[in-house]
């Protein structure tokens, strides 16, 4: 199984497994924006960002299931886990509501995945590293675009302001999870495999605050975090909602070649 | 087909005689092969003939992303759905390109789908069909985007240089939506015994709606000759639609499956299928607006119009401002 500190389980295949269902569920969230966005360049825009995202999700799950030593591959566990056993962050599985909060929420995983990511290009363990150097090209990419575009629509109209503040104080209670830290992160980061979550808070908030400046946003006071979709504490009521639909068809012809 | 029924402006061709100088010019023009660029002089009949069917055939690209994003959550691999979201993708490209092309003759992208929207104009009948099973992602990419391929070839050489020039770069990247779709329809075929099921419905279900795509019978289709004598067409329907079933009826023999057409039948002496015309009854209500999914397709590209409009409206605000920032900073 993926996820949650195992005793005997390579952490590796936990870090992978975290790493590869943020992007896939993210991805997948993305992807059903398909032929509904605003305009035709962010159509295009959002499935470049959606089929990045899922490349990425591929190739974690694949280090995932070959670290964990139970013959699944990045199917297996896209396809034939429930809602329990994923852990991604809780941020990336809430609804697409309207453009705003999608990329809002985009912004928010960008600008924390191209620190996170420039991280694990270090990490001690080569898969890991070359995972996350062929990522980081593409994360760099998208937090460029989605930053610019939070703080377009930020500064544009008086509607467009109103609707990214709205949607900023319905997902920041979401982002304290990127730094949460347990016995996992701890053994990666002293195996010097991941740096620890925490170390990124400061340049990842302090990317944050220079956005949301420029946006003229202002975040909410959060008094606690939504947190636990990493761990696998916690999840929204939404995450299972999505799986039924992404893997229904592996589901009700199981076994079959696509 | 993506631009089935284009309504010319014209009665019909005007001969030499009846030609004032500046048309006798810019037909001499186009019969020794020329292109037409946008600054050049053109008869009004042939840019509003051409806005309808560059028009129609991005509107046909932009609405034909909805019937495969419908499956696009629901793929049942993570390599089969980054390939159909890089073949929608492709798709939402084309009509850019279109749009730009169409720009070119003085008619902006948002007064097209207003256009679009309000039903002044049409798109191809084809995706006024459901997608119902994953099986039908194969047959769209092997059938919708085959017949598309078909028309769309010849129309790298039309005489009007910017569409000419959108069509190579979109042909680039049709075959690649082929063969994805004859990819899957394969893997389908040699399945389980529900896959095969799935595959010959999904035949069955798009075999005529893609034979509709070339248009109506040239011997009714009183719009084909001005256009075919501007290159703005090249090949007739009946030509086209010839040549679909001659490439595509071995293709499913190949998969092990059977065109659903008690009528065909090889016809050594034309050297071709004989096979049974769809029924135009149904190609003329769905293109007035009858067909299965008419309302669900306007609806979805009109909610997205809608839901986006502040998103559109506040990016061309911001920048305003950044342009009236950086003139005061000066
Ligand atoms: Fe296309
Ligand atoms: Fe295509």
């Amino acid at each position: 199984m993926v996820g949650g500190p195992i005793a005997g389980v390579d952490p590796v295949a936990i870090l992978a497994g975290r790493m590869g269902d943020t992007a896939l569920v993210l991805g997948h969230r993305i992807s059903e924006w398909c032929g509904l966005a605003p305009a035709l360049e962010e159509d295009i825009a959002l499935a470049n960002t959606a089929l990045d995202l899922i490349g990425q999700a591929k190739l974690w799950l694949d280090l995932a299931g070959a670290r964990e030593g139970l013959g699944r591959d990045a199917d297996g566990l896209a396809y034939l886990r429930d809602a329990w056993d994923f852990r991604n962050l809780l941020l990336v599985e809430r609804p697409n509501g309207d453009f705003g909060d999608t990329i809002l929420r985009q912004a928010l995983f960008d600008g924390w995945h191209v620190q996170l990511l420039a991280g694990l290009r270090d990490s001690r363990d080569e898969q890991v590293a070359a995972i996350a150097a062929k990522a980081s090209k593409e994360a760099a990419y998208h937090w460029q675009r989605s930053r610019e575009t939070v703080i377009a629509l930020g500064d544009g109209t008086e509607e467009s302001h109103a609707r990214m503040q709205a949607a900023l104080v319905r997902a920041w209670p979401f982002v304290g999870e990127m730094f949460e830290s347990d016995e996992t992160d701890a053994a990666l980061s002293s195996a010097g495999i991941a740096p620890a979550p925490a170390t990124l808070s400061t340049s990842v908030m302090g990317a944050f605050e220079e956005m949301l400046a420029e946006a003229t946003l202002r975040a909410p006071e959060v008094s606690r975090w939504q947190t636990g979709g990493r761990s696998g504490r916690m999840h929204t009521e939404h995450l299972g909602h999505m799986l039924s639909t992404m893997q229904w068809l592996q589901r009700a012809y199981p076994g079959c070649d696509w | 087909m993506y631009a089935q029924m284009v309504k010319s402006t014209g009665r019909g061709v005007k001969s030499p005689e009846e030609m004032t100088p500046e048309e006798r010019a810019f037909q001499a023009r186009i019969d020794a092969d020329e292109k037409i660029e946008p600054r050049d002089w053109m008869p009004d009949g042939y840019r509003k003939n051409l806005i309808r069917q560059i028009g129609q055939h991005a509107h046909s690209e932009i609405v034909g992303q909805l019937p495969e994003g419908n499956w696009i959550t629901r793929a049942p691999t993570l390599e089969r759905k980054m390939i159909l979201l890089a073949k929608v993708q492709d798709e939402a490209g084309h009509g850019l390109y279109l749009y730009a092309a169409a720009e070119t003759l003085g008619v902006s992208r948002d007064a097209m789908t207003e256009d679009l929207l309000s039903g002044r104009m049409k798109y191809s009948s084809i995706f006024n069909y459901p997608t119902l099973t994953w099986a039908d992602m194969g047959a769209v990419g092997w059938l919708v985007d085959g017949a598309a391929i078909m028309n769309q070839v010849p129309l790298q050489r039309t005489s009007y240089g910017p569409y000419a020039r959108a069509m190579v770069r979109i042909c680039k990247e049709e075959s690649f939506h082929q063969r994805q779709g004859f990819d899957i329809m394969m893997k389908m075929a040699q399945g389980s015994p529900a896959q095969k099921r799935m595959a010959q419905d999904a035949l069955n279900r798009f075999w005529y709606p893609s034979l509709m795509m070339f248009g109506p019978s040239d011997a009714t289709s009183v719009h084909s000759a001005q256009s075919m004598a501007w290159r703005i067409k090249i090949n007739s329907n009946d030509e086209l639609r010839q040549k679909f079933v001659d490439q595509t009826v071995p293709q499913a023999e190949y998969l092990g499956l059977t065109v659903p057409d008690d009528g065909l039948a090889w016809n050594a002496e034309k050297g071709g299928y004989d096979f049974t015309e769809p029924d135009w009854e149904e190609f003329f209500a769905v293109l007035k607006g009858d067909g299965p999914c008419n309302a669900e397709r306007l609806q979805a590209r009109q909610k997205a119009w809608d839901d986006g409009a502040w998103v559109r409206e506040g990016l061309l605000a911001h920048g305003r401002k950044r342009r009236a920032a950086g003139i005061a900073a000066q």
